[in-house]
This record gives structure tokens, sequence and C-alpha cells, in this order.
């Protein structure tokens, strides 16, 4: 039988259970980044800068945040980026197995419950990652999901997550926000813009958040998909 | 000669659980998390929601009168002090006859009201009736109970029509399970109370007592701030439930409170001359 004995050297603590512990080591970093999701009647867009950083440092000016599940889904995550690569590999191995059991890929309402669910397996030691996910629903219409760390989810016209979100949430709260889905009688939701003006407010949120966020610039990564399928364009963003 | 093929690997994870053959394997929760291998299990899931934020939802109500049940919510989730939504749905459809609400985590009620619906389905399929809202609310309770003191965060109402009547259960991530006829959950709670207690009457016709939950709301999202958007109201009867309304808080206000004329609305103030000296 143990002998329960706790034995403190100077940085370490060892309890009888025999994990030795730091006193002040933390599981998780945040490697900081935003990401915008917009949805559209026939086309969703998805963005993310691709600035990797630690504290005050730049790891790298050219990291993806973004992640294609399948044709039709898109992931762009923000947060800790170990965590983030974990669980994009994660929610490849499920979509594939799907794909080999069912003969098709997954739909993107269905992914996007699967990263819920993969997220909220994770509660009592949570993937320190904030996602959106974008793409088209099974009727081609542009579909995007938000999500806190934990996997609550919910489907919205557009989103944003990360270190920028709070200064590019309001601009695109006062370009495209509409009706809410929950009012009843139901009144009219969908975003009434067209592709290339989603994408030019896209890039202008981004210059916009670069100039005044520290962990947002570099360069920038968007994806555009619609019924043609799958493009992306890269610009570069202000580097300093 | 007859030899059963092995579809285990077919099967979906959340059913290779289940075993028919042994009744006890209903009592516990089909889910099992990994824990982190730390010595202090709360510190580290304090500290992990003060860096994650993970959402909150805030001002729920649920009473029973003679027409049924009246069940309304508010539609804002706040991560620390950032609005992430102002649409979340906070009054979960677990099936035609049976609603659950959401105050507290929003990932621990979405999930934990889902897998509810999941357990309620099967127990239609294994016993060729529909469950009770008092055994839905004590399969929620079973479970949370199961976790508690692991950090869970749920104040949900579990509220719905059955073989007995209009039932009503206040479940919480505590473990506790109460049934009532008058429950407001959340950090609004209090305000709606105030108007829920005052306008209460057992008699009320159904559209009074939409219009007093939906006015119970409206004044919690006036006066808490993590209280907002939209009020959605449901109305359960013997036929189950029926979604009756759903109000932009901020168009509420104005049909309460008219502005007197288009120069005086209440919160504008008077431009007054400056003070000399």
């Amino acid at each position: 039988m143990a002998v329960l004995v706790a034995k403190r050297t100077s940085a370490d603590v060892e309890m009888a259970h025999g994990f030795k512990e730091h006193a002040t080591w933390s599981p998780y970093e945040n490697n900081g980044g935003t990401c915008v999701a917009i949805a559209g009647s026939d086309y969703c867009i998805v963005a993310a800068d691709t600035r990797l950083s630690l504290g005050y440092s730049i790891l790298t000016r050219g990291h993806s945040k973004l992640f294609k599940l399948s044709d039709t889904a898109v992931m762009a995550s923000s947060g800790f980026q170990a965590d983030v690569r974990t669980l994009q590999k994660n929610l490849e191995a499920r979509q594939k197995g799907y794909y080999h059991q069912h003969g098709k890929p997954m739909s993107c309402p269905a992914m996007a419950q699967l990263l819920s669910n993969t997220l909220y397996y994770k509660r009592f030691f949570p993937y320190y990652s904030f996602n959106v996910l974008g793409g088209l629903d099974t009727e081609g219409k542009g579909c995007v999901y938000t999500y806190d760390a934990v996997g609550s989810y919910e489907r919205t016209g557009y989103s944003t997550q990360g270190s920028g979100a709070e200064l590019i949430m309001p601009i695109l709260d006062n370009q495209l926000k509409s009706a809410s889905p929950l009012l009843y009688p139901p009144r009219e939701t969908a975003t009434p813009l067209t592709e290339q003006e989603a994408l030019e407010i896209v890039k202008d949120t981004f210059a916009s958040a670069t100039e005044r966020q520290i962990y947002t610039g570099d360069g920038l990564e968007i994806v555009v998909i619609n019924k043609d399928g799958i493009h992306k364009e890269y610009l570069d963003l202000k580097k300093d | 000669m007859a030899m059963a093929l092995d579809f285990s690997g077919l099967e979906p994870a959340s059913l290779r659980q289940h075993s028919y053959s042994d009744p006890a394997a209903h009592w516990e929760p089909q889910c099992s998390f990994p824990l982190p291998k730390v010595a202090d299990l709360d510190g580290f899931q304090k500290a992990a929601v003060d860096l994650l934020k993970p959402a909150h939802g805030t001002t729920t109500l649920a009473f029973e009168f003679q027409g049924g049940i009246i069940v309304a919510a508010d539609s804002r989730a706040s991560m620390g002090q950032y609005i992430s939504s102002q649409s979340v749905k906070k009054i979960l459809e677990i099936n035609p006859y049976l609603l659950g609400t959401m105050a507290g985590g929003a990932a621990d009620c979405q999930f934990w009201q889902r897998n509810l619906g999941t357990r309620c389905r099967l127990h239609e399929l294994a016993n060729k009736r529909r469950i009770s809202v008092a055994g839905a609310s004590k399969l929620l309770a079973n479970t949370l109970y199961s976790y508690r003191g692991m950090g869970l965060s749920m104040g949900t109402m579990i509220a719905g029509w059955d073989e007995t009547g209009p039932a009503l259960f206040y479940v919480d991530s505590e473990g506790g399970r109460t049934k009532g006829t008058l429950f407001s959950v959340g950090s609004g709670s209090t305000y709606a109370y105030g108007i829920l207690d005052s306008g209460y009457k057992f008699e009320m016709s159904v559209e009074e007592a939409v219009e007093l939950g939906r006015r119970a709301i409206y004044h919690a999202t006036f006066r808490d701030g993590a209280s907002g958007g939209v009020a959605s109201v449901y109305h359960i009867g013997p036929q189950g439930w029926k979604k009756i309304s759903g109000d932009d808080v901020s168009e509420l206000h104005y049909q309460y409170y008219p502005p007197e004329s288009q120069a005086s609305a209440p919160d504008v103030v008077e431009e007054q001359p400056m003070q000399q000296g």
C-alpha cells in the first residue's frame, strides 16, 4: 500500500501518485491569429491570416490555419496550433472512415456536428482551438458554423474567431447583419452580398485588423467554396 | 454451423457500449471522457475555464398554468465580456413533446440535451411508448450527478406533456432535480422572477401566459448585461410544443415603452446649455 508523502524540491512537487509537477507549467500556448468565414446564397468564403506567434515573437509568417475537410467543408482555427493540428488530423481520419463506409464524403452540416462532438469529448482537457467551419450545405447554399473551445456551435451567416475577432466582428455586423433566425414569424435572413463584394469585405477587414492587432498580419489565405469547387487565393498583409 | 458475423466495427461508437442483456448497464452514461493527469483537477478546470472562456447562456423561464406550460428564453451568449452571439437557440427541442432550456455552459447544455434526446428515442424503441417527463429529467439528472464536482455548468428545465399531463422539472449540474410549477434560471432570473411572480395566475389564458413570459424575458434583458437578443416563447399543450413568438428585445422595448414624442425618448438626454465659468 502506497504511503502518502509529498516531497518538495525547489522547482518540482512530487506527489505520492507519481506525477511530478512544475509549479507554473501550462499545457497550453496561444499562437494568435484570426479567422473569418462568410456564407452567401451559393458560396462560402473562409479566410485566415498566416502569422504564428508566441508571446512577442513571430515564429513564422507562413503558417496556414485553414484545413480542407472535404470538397464542401473547410475549417479555420486559431488558438494553440498544436491542438489545432491534432484536431485537424482527428477530423480528417473520421471523414476518411465515413467516406469508406458510406461511399460519399461527409456533408458540411454533418461535419459541423462531428466537430462539436470531437471538441466536447475533450471537455475536461479541452482543445485550445477557436474554430469556424465554412462550406456548402446539402442544398448548395453557403453555411458557416462557429464554435467555442468546448464544442457549443451554431449555424450563422458569418463569423470570426481569434485575436482580431473583436475588431472584425463589429464591421461584419455592420455590413452583413440580417434578421435573427430566431424571430417568429420568420423574416428573411440571407446575406444579399455577391461573392466579389464579400471578398472585398474580407480583405478590407483583415487589412484593418492588421493595423491594430499585433497577432494579425504577414499574409492572408482565402478559400472560396462554390459549385465550381474550391478556389484558393493568397495576399500579403503588413509584416510589422 | 450458424456463425454470427461480427459487425461491431461498423457500429457507431455511441451504441457500442450498450448491453441490453445487462440492465445495470443502463445506469452508466454512454460517454467516457479522458481526464488530464494532474493532481489538482479542480484547479486545472478552473484555469481552463478562465483561459478558454466557454460560451455562457443566461435568462430562461418556464411555468405551468391551466392551459399547459410556457417556456421562454433570451438568445445571448457571452464569452467573458465579449458577446459571442445574439442568436443562440436556448430552448432545445428534444422531441416533439419535450423541451429543454439552456442556461450555464452552452456546450454542456447542447451536448447533454442532445444525448438526452438520443436516450429518450432509445427508450421509445425499447419500450414501445414515449418516455415520461419525469423519466427524461431523471435520465439527465443521473448523468449530471455522475459528473458532479467536475466543473459542468448547467441549469436546465425539462418541460413536456405526457400521460400524467403537463410536467416541469429543474435539473442542474450539481445533480439536483426538482419538480415545480414556476422556475427561472440564469443571471437574469431574478429580474424575470419579479415580473413572473407579480403577474402569475393559474387561471390565465394562453395569450396572457405567453405575454407574461415574453415580458419577463424582456425585463431581464433590459437589466442584465448578459441577457439579450431575441425573446423566444414556446407553449406546450396536449399535442406537444409549438413556438409562439420570437421578438427582438429592442423592438419590444419600444412596444412596451413608446417614446412620448419623437424628440424625447426616455433614454435621450435633452441638450443642456453649457455652464458658464
